[in-house]
């Protein structure tokens, strides 16, 4: 096994190797989530927080899962019922969980880069982001490539590289999070990426982003599509301004049942949720076996848990997860 | 002179080479009840006179600074009048221009007056920059007359833009009769709301929102027009972009009555130094790409940009340690100006302080020609408000070391060239061997 980061921060931070690492860890722990009883001691006595000062069901679940099916003790602090709302600063909130004694802490918030200062505040403790305003949400990268491994045959021996897969993204890719940790993951381990979005839903500038090109159309991308990954119109960040309205971008930019037909046979369409039927997906799209949109949900605990255990775990694989 | 006493304010500078905008000669300045009375090499020490070595040193008048935010009243916790002013003296400056922008803000004759009720006894003189609207709100034209009446020779809403531009020509129109000048904060609302980097490659990476050159290049052509059209002088603040200082170079070679400030941090620091998040580097107009940093050095070469202004904008540190879309713009910058001038830039050192000195204390009105006492000539009969540099000195910026009631400087740990040695207000040595002296 190569190196792991001190902490997750960012996509930028894990090399194609270091992907393949927790695909790979990622295999045992999703057999360990099969089993009757879903608990490994890999994390027995070390303390783990999630620290949401944005409000997120599904990730805080999915993240306190996995560290419980790892024996983790693991303390939920939610920005709504903490002392941040008593006008207590962040570093001072950081420096008083510091205080407690903690081995990880995993941290969404509304504003880009909260993540990375809290690292550098804090000594001994990792920092996993669980998405920071528009920047990054790394752990839903990782759970949408462990998904297309799956999908392209992978499991136990599935394939790390993903060389000449065609991957369009497409939405609101300029206000998303999940778009940016997507497009560095996928191109790590090989992917072609292309951005399907109307201009103003596109970042200001892609100088130096790691993809083969921007389309205005999907229906011109589809059929060269092997995987197509749909981001929900974020109207809470004020992108409904960036589009006339919404039946127009639906129109151009929806995944209708007429369109999903278009996708090569074996292609798959992926969401990070939470979906809004009829805007960016089809009800009736979403149900189709291609869509493995129930599949990234529940490999979402697998990858969190191979996270933690890549950042905290001192033994091996063999010994203690399985 | 009989110095007699410690007390008599005599004071010789030994040793420098006296510069100013006649030009450059090695000579000793001798200082009485704050008047030059002597220039001229190797003067004879009277008696009781306060002896400053000036050795290896360049002898100039006091530096001027356009833009400072002494925060008082209203954030006295980041900064106030008397730890600004010294903060300023240390950085070579005897002036300062107090923006408006405290609370209340400067936009009545009642809050000028308290301004300079505080700066009684200051470090430094500290001019008042009136706010050109009241409230800064871009609504309705604050009192000129009464505030130039007071003295006010510049108006801005700095930290706003005049957003109307029905509001800006009038504001032009009325100060043309007031023989004053509009400073502009040039930042389009509509583009620039909600930005807090420099819209670009880096913004879109950090995923930050970001402010495009073109907010403040917009307002720089508009006002530009207006200046032209209504023959009311404009000075724009805090040039930060190559489109905004084209088009002012062009302007001016057609004759239209603008000024420009640069700040050093845009000509030392990119919008990648963001890529930590760190809110120190967070400042408005935000920090720009390299093609920008050297258009703004360019600037300062061949004569567009006519000032180095500071735009020191203290902030308590709590404020600077929130998320970064969250925590207020600004840096401090009196105290690194000259240093960071010498550092950077590739000018002659009479051409540096031509920038820091007596261009600005024309544009401030504070030069002997507006019957001020900053800028002028040093020669017997001036007003002895002076500094003297070391172009050679190097020393390490320690936040915890400057004299601001704030740390939020940008260049902790950067070594510099160039140091402030001694200055003079009014013929009293305020800093000597960079020591504050009260």
């Amino acid at each position: 096994m190569t190196g792991f980061p001190t902490h997750l921060l960012s996509m930028d931070d894990l090399d194609g190797d270091a992907i393949g690492d927790v695909l790979r860890v990622t295999d045992s722990f999703a057999e360990v989530g099969r089993r009757a009883n879903p608990k490994v001691p890999a994390l027995r006595g070390r303390t783990v927080a999630t620290l949401f000062f944005e409000d997120s069901t599904r990730t805080r679940m999915s993240f306190e899962t996995a560290a419980k099916r790892m024996s983790a003790d693991v303390l939920s602090f939610s920005a709504g019922s903490s002392s941040v709302k008593k006008g207590e600063s962040l570093r001072d909130t950081i420096e008083t969980i510091q205080a407690i004694g903690m081995d990880a802490v995993i941290i969404r918030h509304s504003s880009s880069g909260v993540p990375a200062r809290v690292a550098e505040w804090v000594d001994h403790c990792a920092v996993i982001n669980a998405g920071d305003g528009w920047h990054q949400h790394p752990t839903q990268a990782l759970l949408d490539l462990y998904t297309v491994r799956q999908s392209l045959g992978g499991g136990q021996e599935g394939l790390d590289r993903f060389d000449g897969l065609r991957v369009t993204i497409v939405g609101d890719i300029r206000h998303s999070r999940v778009a940016r940790s997507q497009i560095t993951a996928y191109a790590a381990l090989g992917a072609e990426v292309t951005l399907v979005a109307p201009a103003t839903l596109l970042p200001p500038s892609l100088e130096g982003w790691p993809i083969a090109g921007v389309r205005h159309d999907l229906d011109g991308v589809l059929a060269t599509t092997d995987v197509v990954s749909l981001l929900r119109l974020q109207a809470e960040r004020g992108s409904g301004a960036y589009v006339p309205t919404m039946r127009e971008y639906s129109a151009g930019y929806s995944l209708t049942a007429r369109r999903a037909m278009q996708l090569p046979p074996e292609a798959i369409i992926l969401h990070p949720g939470p979906m809004v039927r009829g805007v960016e997906i089809a009800s009736e799209v979403a149900e189709l076996p291609s869509a493995r949109i129930t599949d990234q949900v529940g490999n979402g605990v697998a990858v969190r848990m191979a996270v933690l255990f890549l950042l905290l775990g001192q033994g091996t694989l063999e010994g203690d997860a399985a | 002179m009989s110095g007699t006493t410690t007390a008599t304010p005599e004071v010789v500078i030994r040793g420098g080479t006296v510069v100013d905008r006649t030009g450059e000669r090695r000579g000793d300045v001798r200082v009485v009840d704050g008047w030059v009375v002597e220039v001229a090499e190797d003067l004879a020490v009277p008696a009781g006179a306060t002896v400053l070595d000036a050795g290896g040193c360049l002898v100039a008048p006091g530096l001027v600074d356009l833009h400072t935010h002494l925060r008082e009243p209203g954030r006295e916790e980041a900064e106030t009048v008397e730890s600004g002013t010294r903060a300023a003296a240390l950085g070579g400056y005897t002036a300062v221009v107090a923006m408006p922008n405290t609370d209340p803000p400067l936009d009545s004759a009642e809050s000028v007056r308290n301004v300079f009720a505080l700066a009684e006894g200051a470090m430094a003189e500290v001019a008042v920059a009136g706010a050109i609207t009241v409230g800064r709100s871009g609504e309705r034209l604050a009192p000129m007359a009464e505030l130039a009446a007071l003295g006010v020779r510049l108006f801005t809403d700095d930290g706003d833009g005049v957003q109307s531009a029905g509001l800006m020509r009038r504001a032009l129109q009325y100060a043309t009769g007031l023989g004053v000048i509009l400073g502009q904060h040039c930042e389009d609302r509509s583009l620039a709301a909600g930005g807090t980097m420099h819209e670009g490659a880096w913004s879109s990476r950090l995923g930050l929102p970001g402010m495009p050159s073109e907010a403040e290049e917009v307002m720089v052509a508009r006002d530009i027009a207006l200046s032209r059209a209504t023959g009311g002088r404009v000075h724009f603040l805090h040039l930060s972009t190559a489109g905004s200082i084209d088009l002012v170079r062009r302007a001016r070679a057609d004759g239209v009555p603008v000024t420009a400030e640069v700040a050093p941090h845009h000509f030392t620091l990119t919008d990648g130094c963001t890529k930590g998040y760190d809110p120190v580097f967070k400042v408005n107009p935000p920090l720009r790409p390299q093609t920008d940093v050297d258009a703004v050095k360019a600037a300062l070469a061949d004569g567009t940009a006519d000032a180095i202004a500071t735009d020191h904008a203290p902030h308590a540190p709590e404020l600077k340690d929130l998320p970064f879309d969250q925590a207020p713009p600004g840096m401090l910058g009196l105290q690194t100006a000259f240093a960071l001038a010498v550092t950077e830039l590739d000018l002659p050192l009479a051409r540096l302080l031509a920038l820091l000195s007596w261009q600005p204390a024309v544009i401030a009105g504070l030069d002997p020609d507006h019957g001020g006492a900053h800028g002028g000539p040093v020669a017997p009969g001036a007003a002895a408000n002076l500094c003297v540099v070391d172009p050679a000195a190097t020393w390490t910026v320690d936040p915890t070391a400057l004299a601001s009631r704030s740390r939020n400087t940008p260049y902790a740990g950067r070594t510099l060239t160039g140091r402030v040695r001694h200055t003079v207000l009014a013929g009293e040595p305020v800093v000597i061997d960079a020591e504050a002296q009260r």
